[in-house]
């Protein structure tokens, strides 16, 4: 995986339709809450997850391949890392 | 004790040596019998205890090396340096040991000594190989998922390190490791195959290019010796007995002939200079004991998991939603698999298959002290979390891999009610 921060990305942590804030919490939880509240926002609209866990980085990205979401990138975030995900189905 | 499916705990003490061999795994395995038994009565049980699937940790003892090492520990305490005959016995002793184990590796006796532990091995084996290279270079090329201890020892070289990256299968590309490999590349480290997802890394085609740019090459062949033949190529090679069934406290360093070697620790005449201390011939001859014995039948044995594991990739997917199953599907070790469960914590996991009776690692540890996840998985891009890896001590039968197939599902749906995502 070699996203850079912020760079290159379509969208940006503005645009997210819903943020996720999940600082301060463990593996899977980040997860779990994107799970729980992807389906609140419509198909096209793009979910930022907030964490400091590293396992966001991993985990986020595998989630969306096996549920055939779009993974879009993480980019900066006033605390943590803003991992983006676009909902496709 | 009876013989049977009951009472099979390996803490119990037999009575005597007969009733030994009756919880003898070999002759399930129809190996010779041990040298101490009377071969009355012999009839067949595993001293695995029920439900241990974590072989990759530890193997338990191998029956052949509990009988060795009980005899060497009576009769094999003198000191092997000295001239006097019971000195000279077990100098006979630890050479036949180490001719033993070298030849089941496909070593020469002499490149291969014993320090107290697989870490020591690579520690030894690895920072010694780079500072004999230090007119060379000090830059050192390691594959993404090796061992901790591989990576731990990388770091403590005062020199720059490149990391090669694997595929989603834990895989390295060898075109890839050809083009990290520079001229002052002081030593190349690629393990035999993955401790925590199995998958084979292809050691000849990089031992070909490492041998082109004349740089050494280290195999971590921990979790392959006496379960599948040892990859050609290396030139520096370390294992350790306890993961195919010798007892602790005995690493394996192999230093091919012409490999420049150079011990960084303070000089020691022991063990051809390269460890230093009073040999653990106990040990040792144990550890030759189970891998000689195990090297009998390792072919047969390995086909036989293959197939249990290879049952364990189907059937989980199947019977458990939101499941991945990682590594190499073909080219694997043959007693070890990995899956994921999605959106549980593996060491939860791990705590609900025990209460249950299995005996399994996970490589997730999100609430361990180090709250990093596992770097294998994070190499590969696949789910660090609700990890569960099964791997299968010798004589692990298709019952016990059907009964984990029975419990697992129940154990994951009721983590899963309990945390609230079963509908997710």
């Amino acid at each position: 995986m070699t996203t850079t921060p912020g760079d290159g990305l379509e969208v940006r942590l503005d645009d997210a339709a819903l943020v996720i804030d999940t600082l301060g919490r463990r593996c899977p939880i980040p997860v779990i809450e994107l799970a729980k509240q992807i389906g609140s926002v419509p198909v096209g609209a793009v979910v930022a997850v907030l964490s400091d866990d590293e396992a966001a980085r991993v985990d986020i990205p595998a989630w969306c391949q096996m549920r055939a979401q779009a993974y879009v990138g993480e980019t900066d975030a006033p605390a943590g890392r803003a991992y983006l995900v676009r909902r496709s189905t | 004790m009876a013989t049977g499916g009951e009472g099979r705990e390996s803490s119990r003490a037999p009575a005597n040596r007969e009733q030994a061999h009756v919880l003898n795994v070999a002759h399930t395995l129809s190996l010779p019998c041990p040298p101490l038994c009377s071969g009355r009565g012999c009839r067949s049980a595993s001293v695995t205890p029920v439900g241990y699937l974590d072989a990759a940790s530890a193997e338990p003892l191998h029956p052949a090396a509990r009988e060795a090492l009980l005899v060497a520990l009576d009769e094999g305490w003198a000191d092997p340096a000295r001239r006097y005959a019971a000195g000279r016995r077990n100098r006979l002793r630890l050479d036949a040991a180490r001719a033993g184990i070298a030849e089941v590796i496909g070593a020469r006796p002499d490149e291969l000594s014993f320090p107290a532990s697989g870490t020591a091995a690579v520690q030894l084996g690895l920072l010694g190989a780079a500072a004999a290279r230090r007119r060379t270079g000090s830059h050192l090329v390691v594959s993404a998922v090796e061992h901790s201890a591989v990576l731990h020892a990388a770091e403590a070289h005062p020199g720059e390190v490149t990391v090669v990256s694997v595929d989603r299968l834990g895989r390295v590309d060898p075109a890839e490791f050809a083009a990290a490999l520079r001229p002052d590349t002081a030593l190349a480290c690629l393990q035999s195959a993955n401790h925590e997802v199995g998958t084979e890394q292809p050691v000849e085609a990089v031992a070909l290019a490492c041998q082109a740019a004349r740089v050494p090459l280290l195999v971590d062949a921990a979790q392959s010796v006496g379960r599948v033949p040892v990859p050609p190529g290396w030139s520096i090679l370390v294992a350790s007995a306890h993961k195919w069934g010798g007892p602790p406290g005995v690493g394996v360093l192999l230093i091919r002939k012409g490999t420049r070697w150079r011990s960084v620790l303070p000089a020691d005449e022991r063990e051809g200079g390269r460890v230093a201390g009073f040999e653990n011939v106990p040990g040792i001859v144990a550890a030759a004991a189970a891998l000689v014995a195990r090297d009998a039948i390792a072919a047969d044995e390995a086909a036989r998991q293959r197939v249990l594991v290879d049952r364990i990739r189907q059937r989980v997917p199947a019977l458990v939603p939101d499941v991945e199953v990682v590594g190499d599907p073909v080219h694997r070790l043959p007693h070890l698999v990995t899956f994921s469960c999605l959106y549980l914590d593996g060491e939860t996991l791990v705590t609900e298959l025990d209460r249950a009776g299995f005996a399994v690692n996970s490589g997730s540890s999100c609430t361990s002290s180090t709250l990093r996840p596992s770097h294998v998985l994070a190499a590969m891009g696949v789910l660090t979390h609700g990890n569960v890896r099964v791997s299968l001590p010798l004589g692990t039968t298709e019952a016990e891999v059907d009964r984990f197939l029975d419990v697992l599902p129940g154990v994951v749906a009721k983590l899963r009610d309990k945390a609230g995502v079963s509908e997710l």
